[in-house]
């Protein structure tokens, strides 16, 4: 063979090697450079807990600096995975405390985490530094406490969009007075009440703080107050906007803001009354990010906010910006990139907001960077989303909420295949693409055909038949994550390309027909894929071929898993169901 | 990987899907002719959709939506589930916008819940957030109007923020008031604070989800375990196998540690000398406590159990 490359200078090499799949395709190359990658790496990430099991991952990375995590499926957001699923933190943090005691950053997403795996944290590594846990739930603000106690050199601590257990805001006084290390600081999602006089004076003492996101029991004098001892922030969240105004505090408010220089984003502003926006409007012009959507003001005050806001990059916000707000956010924020745009009512019956389809056409047309958008609207057109295609054919991620399930172009009654159609030919660089409204088998042949580089794509209440699996299936080729609910199809689609679901991290399809037969089928063909059948009722109770009501099938190497709750079935826990045929008519 | 070949995975002799573009469900039926099923195309009977279990008679549900649509490309009927099916269905089916439970760690075998945890109610399935109207059985039931679980697609989290604010009540958190509606309807909560000696933050239990003092006592152990074993033990992690437990259950009820707790009158008593009622009414803060520290608690016990009978 040729000179093998000294281990030191592939070390030396793979130190500027960040990106992961990078990594990975290092570690494939021989046995030596995988001994090498592996020692070295830092920074790792997977993205499904039950695809590896934390021994193998803590013993192949020992070097592990930061740790990131994801647990359950994407639609637990939306309230489709029963509680006591899974996805607990706690043999990570275990295994993890075994054999990484350097490790110093944790990042969960949508995990169980419990006080005990945050005193666990607290009690394991010496030098921990970042904790963030997003859509995160099972642990109390005691565990908060744990951390803020004893991470000496704690630096990032984030909850975000959590469900805590709120005993209190006592667990801001858990950090001693000599920790000084503080750079980012949310507990937005928290209720209590925090001790104003304990934030201040951690503020003070944290110079390198550069975030800091306020939940909405901080009043607008602890905003002020805080401001003042931190005019440094690049974010800030702020607490509740709603107090009575008075004079005094208002130009009180103005003035902090003004202060605050090196301000780039901003959220929060939770019940933000009209009066106090303009305090906002000497921090707009180095805005890059704003997240409006907790804040119910409407137009035009919106606008007089907005069109000062020129560097804006990210904008979140509700539909009382309606079409004409659009408009003027596309002739405004020229720099925008990512627009997420949510419901102010998500019922349907009070959706009467002038929100359109032409609210999104305005901004795909002003806004020459726009790569990512979230768009809720009551219904669509199809000439909408072709506008929207050509305009912008670099769009990376693109997620169109048609809130009226099977909507089709109210202006021609058609299904909006064609509109999507447009989407997946002319932006070539989807990367996430969620689809809604009226759709027929042939929008997903069109998808499968052109979206090629699709990872991610969610769909609900769409297609006719198996037709509609089959085309995702055998066309989309970097398809990574699909998630499907509401949809006339199953078995069929599913078992004919069974293997292409070991080329993905995982697939979820809910209230679809898909047979508790067809689940066994595919779990004794395909072993390195876990079938788990989410169920109320054991499905032994029923035919065979009947629909199953979820199913969250993921590739793994880990085998089963052993935590799993009652009502999710797989045939490893459940072996004396057996597999027999699938009946077939 | 290589590409799926479906070819190869004909699990259920099956060919492969023919790419000719099929727009009506005539034209499916044409191109399954030669895969051996039945006449009436790949699967439709099966996988055509109904109310109740295949095999069953059920009624066509047509939203009145599709009747009207009568195009080529929409087949109507049948093979579309329509809305209110899914609605049907979702019914059965529905959860808590978030609860919280502490669910545990069941992954390594033993799982305490932490402080205050609502019994492991992992199993059951949780009252509806989305209040679900009731399902007419018209085809022409208003769809629209009816809610379904998970849509539209918006985090709990936001929906509970829009929620709050609409009411006028700031930070108003739902799971908390769930939480505490839960605990029973005639006696709230019963939170008290514990603490241990050489522990750094103390915390929180709801003496209400305990039965008796054994409960109690095993509960604590779990909670404290850290602490303790973290004085006695070589790298001061959590144990979590039984060895480390039981050591601990001998340190609190040997005679390193005890529990002691104070009362409504202030004083501090030993925990376990009156009965489990009489405890919870009058408890208002827990504290473990080594026993030397303890010593001088005994005849103020004894005192109070005179006084009171």
């Amino acid at each position: 063979m040729g000179l093998r490359l000294p281990s030191k200078v592939l070390e030396h090499i793979l130190s500027f090697i960040d990106s992961n799949e990078d990594r990975n395709s290092v570690s494939l190359v021989c046995k030596s450079w995988f001994e090498t990658e592996r020692k070295t790496r830092k920074r790792v990430f997977v993205g499904n807990c039950y695809a590896v099991s934390p021994a193998a991952v803590a013993k192949r990375f020992p070097g592990m600096r930061s740790l990131t995590l994801k647990g359950k499926p994407h639609f637990a957001d939306y309230n489709l995975v029963p509680d006591g699923w899974g996805g607990y933190a706690w043999p990570w943090i275990e295994a993890m405390a075994a054999k990484c005691p350097s490790l110093e950053e944790i990042r969960l997403k949508r995990m169980v985490v419990t006080d005990e795996c945050l005193e666990k944290i607290a009690a394991s590594f010496k030098d921990f530094k970042v904790l963030v846990l997003t859509s995160c739930e099972g642990f109390s603000t005691d565990g908060i406490a744990a951390i803020a106690a004893t991470c000496r050199n704690l630096r990032v601590l984030e909850l975000r969009e959590c469900i805590v257990e709120d005993l209190g805001g006592d667990w801001l006084s858990y950090f001693p007075e000599t920790s000084t290390s503080l750079v980012s600081l949310d507990f937005s999602c928290l209720d209590s009440e925090v001790k104003i006089s304990d934030l201040e004076r951690l503020v003070s003492r944290s110079p390198n703080l550069k975030s800091l996101k306020l939940n909405p029991a901080v009043t607008l004098d602890g905003l002020v107050s805080l401001l003042r001892r931190a005019p440094q922030l690049t974010e800030l969240g702020t607490g509740s906007f709603a107090a009575q105004l008075k004079p005094e505090a208002f130009s009180k408010l103005s003035e902090a803001f003004s202060n605050c220089k090196q301000l780039q984003s901003l959220s929060g502003l939770w019940d933000v009354l009209p009066e106090y926006l303009p305090a906002l409007y000497s921090v707009c012009p180095g805005l890059t990010s704003l997240n409006l959507s907790y804040a119910t003001v409407r137009m035009p005050d919106l606008v007089e906010l907005l069109r000062r806001c020129s560097k804006l990059q990210k904008l979140w916000v509700m539909d009382l910006i309606e079409d004409k707000g659009l408009e003027a956010v596309a002739s405004y924020c020229k720099e925008l990139r990512e627009l997420r745009v949510f419901p102010s009512a998500p019922d349907l019956d009070e959706a009467n907001i002038p929100l359109t389809e032409q609210g999104l056409v305005f901004v795909s047309k002003g806004c020459r960077k726009l790569e990512s958008v979230l768009y809720f609207c009551v219904q669509f057109t199809n000439a909408a989303l072709l506008t929207i295609a050509r305009k912008r054919p670099n769009l990376k991620c693109f997620r169109l909420c048609v809130i009226e399930p099977f909507a089709p172009d109210y202006k021609t009654n058609e299904p909006l295949d064609k509109g999507f159609k447009a989407i997946a030919e002319g932006c070539k660089d989807l990367r996430r693409l969620s689809v809604s409204g009226l759709l027929s088998d042939k929008a997903f042949k069109y998808i499968g055909k052109h979206a090629k580089k699709v990872r991610m794509l969610s769909i609900a209440f769409a297609g006719d038949s198996d037709l509609m699996l089959h085309h995702l299936l055998s066309g989309c080729e970097s398809l990574k994550k699909l998630e499907i609910r509401d949809c006339p199809f199953g078995d069929t689609a599913l078992l004919e390309h069974a293997a292409k679901l070991e080329t993905m991290r995982s697939l979820w399809m809910s209230s679809c027909f898909v047979s508790f037969g067809a689940c066994k089928l595919l779990s004794q063909k395909m072993p390195r894929l876990n079938v788990e059948v989410i169920d109320e009722h054991p499905p032994e109770t029923r035919p065979e071929s009947s629909p199953v009501e979820r199913i969250y099938i993921y590739r793994t190497v880990a085998g089963p898993r052993m935590d799993t709750p009652e009502f999710v079935w797989t045939i490893h826990k459940n072996p004396e169901i057996g597999v027999s045929h699938l009946a077939i008519k | 990987m290589s590409e799926s070949v479906a070819a190869e995975h004909n699990y259920i002799g099956l060919s492969e899907f023919p790419t000719m573009e099929a727009t009506t469900m005539s034209d499916k039926t044409k191109t399954r002719d030669n895969n051996n099923v039945d006449d009436n195309g790949l699967n439709f009977k099966a996988t055509e959709l109904r109310l109740g279990l295949p095999g069953s008679e059920s009624p066509d549900r047509v939203d009145s939506r599709f009747l009207a649509l009568n195009k080529s490309s929409c087949p109507v009927s049948g093979a579309k589930r329509v809305f209110s099916d899914a609605i049907n269905e979702s019914n059965k089916w529905i959860f808590s916008t978030g609860s919280t439970t502490a669910t545990g760690d069941v992954g390594s075998g033993s799982g305490p819940g932490s402080s205050a945890v609502k019994d492991g109610k992992s199993t059951t399935f949780p009252k509806p957030a989305v209040p679900v109207k009731e399902k007419k059985s018209s085809a022409t039931a208003p769809a629209s109007k009816a809610q379904v679980v998970g849509w539209p697609p918006i985090r709990s989290f936001r929906k509970n923020s829009m929620a709050s604010s609409q009411s006028q009540k700031p930070g108003n958190n739902s799971e908390t008031e769930e939480a505490e509606a839960k605990s029973g309807p005639e006696q709230p909560c019963l939170y008290v604070k514990v603490s241990m000696e050489g522990a750094p933050y103390l915390r929180k239990i709801d003496l209400k989800t305990y039965k008796s003092y054994l409960e109690l006592s095993s509960a604590l152990e779990k909670m404290f375990s850290c602490f303790t074993i973290g004085q006695f033990g070589s790298h001061g992690g959590c144990g979590r196998d039984g060895l480390n437990e039981s050591r601990l259950t001998d340190l609190l009820r040997g005679s390193e540690y005890v529990v002691t707790y104070e009362d409504k009158d202030s004083d501090w008593m030993l925990v376990g000398d009156v009965p489990w009622e009489m405890f919870i009414c009058s408890c208002k803060k827990l504290r473990i406590m080594k026993s030397s520290e303890a010593i001088g608690l005994a005849p103020r016990v004894m005192e109070k159990c005179r006084s009171r009978n």
